[in-house]
């Protein structure tokens, strides 16, 4: 299973985290920490996995964002490269041309889509557009539910 | 109160901040509206309040204020309320909060609600972060939306329930009906998310896994899936890169390979469509290679066919020259892997393997080393090795330490002369020196010491490395310690391999002691050379000068070297008559498994190390006749092998000569003195001497007798039995002179029957002064098992008056307690 999800852009910023394990504020924090000064520390072309405790981290760079995850050591590397293009794929189709600034604009609609994918370190879809559906489904909710103003 | 800002508003502002201060007292200020939104218990307001404060969350900042906040937004009827409030439960709150338990009613309602929707937030929630308690009371919920027919329900139940029995994994069984029928569903989710759940139940029981196995036959229903995913035409849902759902694919294939560990029938149903996965999966992108990967880790774990076993390595092999570097790194770690059961297969890409130390790479470099140190055997260690010390030299300094270990290791097991052994550790210490580990240098030593006839060609390798190099601080410790050992070999020119060096024996001493006053020393490198210095004191004839430079250390600051110069400093002065012994050639040392101590052998330099087993042991430095003498004396056979304890700070040279007197008869456990190295002393002898002081008062008093009286010299014995062992006699013998002359260089010497065992300890002094003024002592125990009469052959010898005196006698006057 995945362990975490983070998303942070060059300069380390945080822009996304999924945990699927509990883990104190802290440590999260320590982890966020040693997955960026790693992550960003590798040089240009290197491959995407590394080693950290007893976790495989694969992470992949897309425009200014960095996509890591942390996995199981049984999981099958390769596969994780397909999920995270995956996501992106599905926030491309969602935002149109999605850009980082997308992402931190719409943090929720993203972590909304995260869960329509994935769904306690698995992935639940497989298909793209079953998942776009259902984000457009909710979507639709959550207009009809709301009065006519906007958050 | 004005309506709070909207979210976007709130990012847009924060991100003006220039500084990290403005920032937090945006940030701070927007921390104090919210709060007081919180407290006014403003429904109309609350979601976007909690939406902020995830923003600020994110960016670093406290939101635990706003826990409850998400549980009054997830008991809202709004669907946007539940959705931020169930975003807000996953991020802030977890299992450690209080607040998490009070979930469980909400979600319970909401997974019963009329909207899928709902119904999938809570899925969601719980099977990403919900509790062991919160699983156990809504288990039953989720067992029942697993048998439902809406699949976008069905999908994320199964997840759920995967999460349901990590946590509380007893719950495992009731989950078990509603798979009956998962993997006949079309929906490629459910499938996904049913294979997920089944591979999760077979991993965690045993009992489960057989009974997939034997009663549900999931093989033939996977392979079946798996068959018409690859030959299914185009799919657009599923298509990635022209491949059919390359998610599900893999899944399955990890499910199989579950199936199949251990078990012929299983493995054998898969067999034709692993054969097929691994034949016609398109390898050109990523996605291709992921499915490749894992059917080869498949083919590996199940009980394939040796053909099958064959494909996969080769796959590896190909993996190996793809451009992609992830799918080199995922080659390496699988041949890894597979190089214990597969030996020979991966030994057929030993040279794509032994290319990729050189990529630029730095997991791949070090997966590349691990794998080629894996690969090493008799018949490649030379051109292997050729490319690992290459790798050696080049690499980065995190690789050092590991590789030079692994080049040892490799040359020890493998090396196919010892030339070639020494050359190779020579080169690791000179290229990487710095990196070794602290255990390779006594280790080494041991290795030089043991290779007898390399002695001089080492030595005079390592002096030279010296005058190039002394930063590197253990080829510094073993280069001094050979040096102080073969000095000799060196100066003498004796090397055979090469062009033996001219050096004098100044050249030599100036190195060393160069070595004690360079500051790239470490304090235990100066060790090494002084105690270096000291042994050539024996070797060289340049005793004074080296005399001068030990007095000079014994006022050193470092203690360790003030210590070692004092004594050595005593050595000289006061124990000259032992500096020969105590200093000289080093035995072999045989390696122990354990860290027990090692068992010594008695050998000197020049003669070839003997065998455990033979207890024949040559020695040179006393001819034999005066031995034999001494065997016809006591008739024969009946001589029996002194043993010698050593004392760890004053070992008697006397033993050496005795044992030298004893010719060429057999020795167990001779030992030799030696400063430095751990002693094992045979078990019976020490048995008292451990645990007990020699001399017991409480023992029953044996009369003192005169054993030897002639020319003046008189020698007493006095007995004390050692406690516990009562076999043990411990004699103590006293030297007086009568004469008006010191009698000097005097040596006592005993020899016993064979069913006795002797240990002499050291002598008091070796001058027995005139008219009585002092006597001589020594100790001598006496083991005699067998309660036979205890006799005794003595041999003095001494200078009296300018001319050497030699005496041979027998005792036969031991009073019966002494040994009965």
């Amino acid at each position: 299973m995945m362990h975490f999800l983070l998303l942070f852009s060059r300069q380390g910023k945080l822009r996304l985290q999924k945990w699927f394990t509990p883990i104190p504020e802290r440590e999260k924090k320590k982890i966020v920490r040693d997955m960026t000064t790693m992550v960003l520390g590798r040089k240009p072309r290197s491959c995407n996995f590394l080693h950290w405790k007893d976790l495989k981290i694969v992470y992949k760079k897309y425009a200014s964002l960095y996509f890591c995850c942390g996995l199981d050591a049984e999981e099958n590397e390769l596969l994780a490269l397909e999920v995270l293009h995956r996501y992106v794929e599905l926030l491309d189709k969602y935002f149109g041309n999605v850009c980082e600034l997308d992402i931190i604009f719409n943090f929720e609609k993203a972590y909304f889509i995260l869960d329509e994918f994935l769904l306690g370190g698995e992935v639940q879809e497989t298909s793209k557009q079953v998942v776009s559906r259902s984000i457009e489904a909710s979507d639709m909710l959550q207009e009809v539910s709301e009065r006519p103003r906007s958050r | 109160m004005p309506a709070p800002i909207r979210l976007r508003e709130l990012i847009r502002t924060i991100r003006t901040a220039r500084t990290q201060a403005e920032e937090r007292e945006m940030i701070q200020k927007e921390c104090a509206a919210i709060r007081s939104s919180f407290r006014e218990e403003d429904n109309t307001y609350r979601c976007r309040n909690v939406a902020k404060l995830l923003y600020m969350h994110m960016l670093g900042y406290p939101a635990h204020f706003g826990q409850l906040e998400c549980l009054k937004l997830i008991a809202s009827q709004k669907f946007t309320d539940k959705r931020i409030g169930y975003l807000g439960a996953m991020l802030l709150l977890d299992e450690r909060q209080d607040v998490h338990l009070l979930m469980t009613n909400c979600i319970k309602n909401d997974l019963n609600h009329s909207t899928q929707y709902v119904q999938g937030l809570a899925l969601c929630t719980l099977g990403c972060m919900g509790s062991s308690e919160m699983c156990r009371d809504l288990a039953g919920e989720v067992e029942k939306l697993l048998k439902t027919s809406n699949s976008y329900l069905r999908k994320k139940a199964a997840l759920c329930a995967v999460h349901v029995i990590r946590k509380v994994p007893e719950l495992m069984e009731m989950f078990l009906p509603a798979t009956k029928n998962l993997l006949s569903e079309k929906n490629h989710g459910v499938l996904h998310t049913s294979v997920v759940l089944l591979t999760e139940m077979c991993e965690r029981s045993p009992d489960m896994l057989l009974h997939f196995r034997k009663v549900c036959l999931l093989v033939p229903q996977l392979v079946r899936i798996l068959k018409n995913l690859i030959m299914s035409g185009y799919s657009p849902e599923h298509d990635v890169s022209g491949i059919s759902d390359p998610f599900l694919q893999v899944r399955i294939l990890r499910l199989l390979r579950i199936l199949g560990r251990s078990d012929d029938d299983s493995s054998e149903a898969m067999n034709d469509i692993l054969a097929q996965v691994a034949t016609n999966t398109e390898t050109s992108k990523n996605v291709g290679n992921a499915i490749l990967y894992e059917t080869v880790l498949t083919i590996m774990d199940i009980k394939s066919e040796s053909g099958l076993r064959v494909l996969a390595i080769n796959i590896l092999g190909r993996f190996l020259l793809n451009n992609d570097k992830n799918i080199r790194y995922v080659a390496l770690t699988s041949l890894l892997k597979t190089v214990q059961t597969d030996h020979n297969a991966v030994q057929r890409h030993r040279s794509t393997i032994v290319d990729c130390l050189k990529d630029l790479d730095v997991s791949i470099k070090r997966r590349a080393m691990e794998l080629s140190f894996a690969l090493v055997n008799g018949n490649n260690i030379r051109g292997m090795m050729k490319e690992l010390l290459y790798f050696l030299d080049s690499c980065d300094p995190e690789f050092k330490a590991d590789c030079a270990s692994g080049v040892f290791l490799a040359a020890e097991k493998y090396a196919p002369s010892k030339r070639w052994h020494i050359d190779t550790i020579m080169r690791v210490l000179t290229t990487a020196g710095s990196y070794v580990r602290d255990d390779s240098v006594p280790n080494l030593i041991q290795l030089i010491t043991n290779s007898v006839e390399m002695h001089a060609y080492t030595v005079q390798r390592l002096y030279k490395a010296l005058l190039d190099d002394i930063s590197q601080q253990p080829l510094v410790q073993v280069s001094s310690w050979c040096i102080g050992e073969y000095g000799d070999l060196l100066v003498s020119g004796q090397c055979e391999e090469e062009e033996p060096i001219q050096v004098t024996e100044d050249e030599v001493l100036d190195v060393l002691e160069g070595l004690l006053v360079s500051n790239l020393s470490t304090p235990v490198t100066r060790g090494y050379s002084l105690t270096a210095i000291m042994k050539l004191s024996t070797r060289f004839s340049s005793v004074n000068r080296i005399k001068k430079v030990v007095s000079i250390y014994s006022s050193s600051i470092d203690v360790e070297l003030q210590q070692r110069a004092v004594e050595y400093n005593a050595l000289f002065k006061k124990y000259d008559h032992m500096r020969p012994a105590l200093l000289e050639r080093m035995p072999i040392m045989e390696k122990t498994a354990s860290n027990g101590p090692t068992e010594i052998m008695q050998t000197n330099g020049e003669t070839e190390p003997s065998v455990p087993d033979t207890k024949h042991l040559p020695l040179v430095t006393q001819p034999a006749n005066q031995a034999n003498d001494l065997l016809d004396l006591l008739g024969g056979n009946d001589v029996v092998p002194v043993i010698q304890t050593t004392l760890p700070t004053k070992p008697a040279s006397a033993g050496g000569e005795l044992l030298d007197l004893l010719g060429d008869l057999s020795l167990s456990g001779g030992l030799a003195p030696a400063p430095s190295v751990p002693v094992s002393q045979p078990p019976f002898l020490l048995d008292g001497l451990s645990s007990q002081p020699l001399f017991n008062d409480t023992s029953a008093a044996i009369p003192p007798m005169t054993a030897y009286s002639k020319n003046g010299l008189k020698i007493e014995f006095t007995f004390e039995r050692a406690n516990p062992n009562p076999n043990i006699a411990v004699i103590t013998i006293h030297a007086t002179n009568t004469t008006e002359a010191d009698m000097t260089e005097f040596v006592f010497q005993a020899a016993v029957p064979k069913t006795f065992q002797l240990q002499l300890l050291s002598p008091s002094s070796n001058i027995v002064p005139a008219l009585n003024q002092g006597s001589v002592t020594q100790v001598i125990r006496v083991l005699n098992p067998q309660k036979q009469q205890l006799r005794m052959r003595v041999k003095l010898t001494y200078t009296h008056k300018g001319s050497p005196v030699q005496d041979l006698a027998e005792v036969n006057n031991f009073p019966p307690q002494s040994w009965q």
